[in-house]
């Protein structure tokens, strides 16, 4: 970025709209940088101005991760793209027991799109990047024409830092070791469906997106030695437990009656024809762990902002076959497979 | 969650299964045919296999409605969205039922046509007013549950006097059908197949009542019970199927008493009568041609039939080579029997129709099943133990 430089009339925010010259990398692509990006998410690297952002980095093994982000509706029940797009990849990088340190934003933005909301979008995403604790260092702008996108998209990437002598990974589950999740599953994707168009229904259920990296941090403090953490999103428990169990050549026994599954997100998915173990969650993490942690592991999380309703809900057993298996409240059992085809799109 | 936790009582099924494993006569078999997808997906679901014992055996019917429709209407359906410019709206499972030359509607919305999946009818009607310049076809299939709301859709079209709206109907009769199966050879002469009972099917009954299924629980001296789609139904309905055939009773028995009546619900019977009419024949994937087995719309409602307003020919299709849809669909095969089951055919590149929805056969036994690991018991044995 250039030189700051005050610009004679300032953005609309109340009443104007992205145009394409917004995104042409003259002075109108500098104005919208400066007074939005800028403006929120200012911190020393951003200030650099540079078209990189330069930092130090310690001894020791970094993690890099990117997520996009094209939710449909962009705001909905307990959040919106923008701290969607900050707690998607801050959780990626943390899942690997790394201090999650900085973020790229990518924004393709809709010709037309309103200022307002795009103000909305990126005061929401820098305050979900200051509570994680994580700085937006770098970003790019492009503006689509009218049409050719769907209001805003975003792309994050982020790196951290692991801690010596944690090594946190999906090929780490062993048989005998504990299951546990951070909380009730499905929250998030019963939020998007309730407020998608033509499916609008009336429910409490907020999204539970949020960033774990400080909830992680307490955990690997407390137990280095956990073996796998990862974040149930598209496709629910069911599919990210089919996903472990594959990398780690395992099989999975669940109890349903121990997995929590909040009343309204039952009674959505009954009316919706769907099964909460395949919905996408955004602020839930499964920990996978030897049977001597689990209960430190669970106490942590139950004391925490974000694992209240943390819970046991299976173990990992010795199947060639790879199956994830669960008990049913009915008393019989099944397999849970992989997510097949698609439950509902564009959620994250 | 109430109304529904009430019926999926874990204590209250161990105490069924021993009730059923103690009626059971174990020198015979049971085999109840349940006519429903819903009653198949509930089966998997809940493992309520699991729960009975060896000689009860559930053998899966034809109730499935994207399952049952014939490959040529399907590329029908294709057909009317991209030769005419037209928006055509469906329930989400049909989007994804495999057509002729490896097609269906979802890589026909991906090349460009406009398919859109709706959750209810009104959401058709809703589309037809929003573009008024566009043809909106609403491709509608089902059973005798799905048929009242198309009928509502039709009246409501003629009363708002919407110029752009059709419906291309597919809806299906059950009673037809379950009569068409115990007439086929395989059950009546070869003996391929032993049905001894039936499941009646929950919601398609609380349309047209028990009246129905006592024709050919006499003619053909099959118990009939209509059944509830909570596990706990199943498995009071295997009870009482279990108990006719040992007394050997052929009746109509309602268990689902909470929704189904005798006579049906009467005002929906009435609806259905006013705005449609018996079709002579309908192709059945499975079945074949069943006589009087579907409906279509009544000429005075002709100006919303998609049949009358656009060219819809004959089209014979065949299924993919080696598919057992049709086997499996009347209950002479398993989908294990299937060679393409597993290896080629999964739910995410379906080669046949059972393979869609969560109510196929195949997707049941896949989805929840798998090739019936031998070690589920395990959990249960050991948990018992501990």
């Amino acid at each position: 970025m250039e030189e700051t430089r005050r610009f004679p009339m300032k953005l609309d925010l109340k009443k104007g709209k992205v145009e394409m010259v917004h995104g042409s990398g003259g002075r109108a692509m500098a104005q919208l940088i400066e007074e939005i990006f800028v403006k929120h998410f200012r911190n020393p690297l951003l200030d650099q101005g540079n078209d990189q952002a330069m930092f130090n980095v310690d001894a020791g093994r970094m993690v890099m991760s990117c997520d996009g982000h094209v939710i449909s509706p962009l705001f909905f029940p307990g959040g919106d793209i923008g701290s969607l797009s900050v707690h998607g990849t801050v959780n990626d990088v943390a899942m690997s027991g790394a201090k999650a340190l900085y973020l790229s934003a990518s924004f393709i933005i809709e010709e037309g799109y309103p200022m307002s909301d795009l103000n909305r979008i990126v005061e929401s995403m820098a305050a979900a990047a200051k509570k994680a604790g994580v700085m937006v260092v770098t970003g790019d702008t492009k503006v689509v024409e009218r049409g050719k996108g769907d209001g805003v998209f975003i792309s994050t990437t982020g790196v951290g830092v692991v801690p010596e002598g944690v090594h946190i990974s999906g090929d780490k589950a062993q048989v005998g070791d504990v299951i546990l999740v951070s909380g009730t599953m499905g929250d998030h994707g019963v939020a998007i469906m309730s407020s998608r168009e033509g499916l609008e229904f009336e429910t409490e259920i907020l999204s539970d997106s949020a960033a774990l990296n400080g909830l992680i941090t307490e955990m690997v403090e407390a137990v280095p030695e956990i073996h796998c953490l990862r974040d149930p999103t598209r496709g629910g428990l069911a599919t990210t437990l089919n996903e472990i169990a594959l990398q780690s050549n395992v099989g999975m026994q669940l109890i349903e009656d121990d997995v929590p599954v909040h009343e309204d997100v039952k009674a959505a998915c009954e009316l919706l024809g769907l099964d909460p173990m395949y919905v996408a969650n955004e602020g839930k993490l499964i920990c996978i762990c030897a049977p001597e942690h689990a209960e430190t592991l669970l106490s942590i999380m139950q004391s925490h902002e974000y694992g209240k309703k943390a819970a046991i809900v299976g173990k990992v057993v010795e199947d060639e076959h790879g199956f994830v298996q669960m008990e049913t409240t009915f008393g019989g059992s099944r397999i849970v497979d992989w997510l097949a085809g698609e439950q509902l799109p564009r959620i994250c | 969650m109430k109304y529904v936790d009430e019926f999926r009582d874990g204590k209250l099924a161990r105490k069924l299964s021993k009730a059923i494993a103690a009626e059971a006569d174990e020198n015979r078999t049971y085999n109840l045919m349940e006519f429903c997808g819903g009653h198949t997906h509930a089966i998997f679901r809940y493992g309520v296999q699991d729960l009975m014992p060896d000689n009860v055996k559930f053998v899966h019917g034809p109730g499935c409605p994207v399952c049952v429709l014939p490959i040529g209407r399907i590329d029908n359906a294709i057909a009317l969205v991209e030769d005419n410019d037209t928006i055509l709206c469906t329930y989400g499972d049909m989007m994804r039922v495999p057509a002729s030359g490896r097609k269906s509607l979802l890589k026909a919305k991906a090349a460009g046509a406009d398919v859109r999946m709706v959750y209810s009818t009104q959401d058709a009607l809703k589309l037809a007013r929003e573009f008024p310049d566009k043809e909106v076809i609403f491709f509608a299939i089902g059973f005798e549950t799905t048929t009242p709301p198309t009928a509502v859709a039709i009246k409501q079209a003629q009363k708002e006097g919407l110029k752009n709206f059709t419906v291309f109907c597919n809806h299906v009769l059950t009673p037809a059908a379950i009569q068409h199966i115990l007439q086929s050879p395989e059950v009546r002469e070869m003996g391929a197949v032993s049905i001894d009972g039936f499941f009646g099917p929950s919601h398609v009954s609380s349309v047209i009542g028990t009246e129905p299924y006592e024709f050919f629980a006499e003619e053909f001296q099959r118990p009939v019970v209509i059944a509830g789609f909570e596990p706990l139904d199943v498995m009071q309905s295997a009870l009482m199927l279990i108990r006719q055939l040992n007394e050997g009773r052929s009746e109509v028995e309602n268990e689902y008493t909470r929704v189904v009546t005798r006579e049906g619900n009467l005002k929906a019977q009435a609806l259905v009568a006013e705005v449609f009419e018996l079709r002579r024949e309908f192709e059945w994937r499975g079945l074949g041609m069943v006589p009087y087995s579907a409906l279509s719309i009544k000429d005075e409602f002709a100006e919303f039939d998609a049949e009358v307003r656009f060219s819809v020919p004959k089209i014979v299709a065949y299924d993919v080579k080696g598919c057992e849809c049709p086997s499996i669909l009347r209950g002479v095969k398993k989908p294990t029997d299937c060679k393409l089951f597993g290896t080629v055919c999964t739910p995410e590149n379906p080669m046949g129709s059972c393979m869609v929805s969560s109510e196929g056969a195949c997707a049941a036994y896949w989805s929840y099943g798998r090739f019936r690991q031998p070690d589920t018991k395990a959990i249960k044995i050991e948990k018992e133990a501990a």
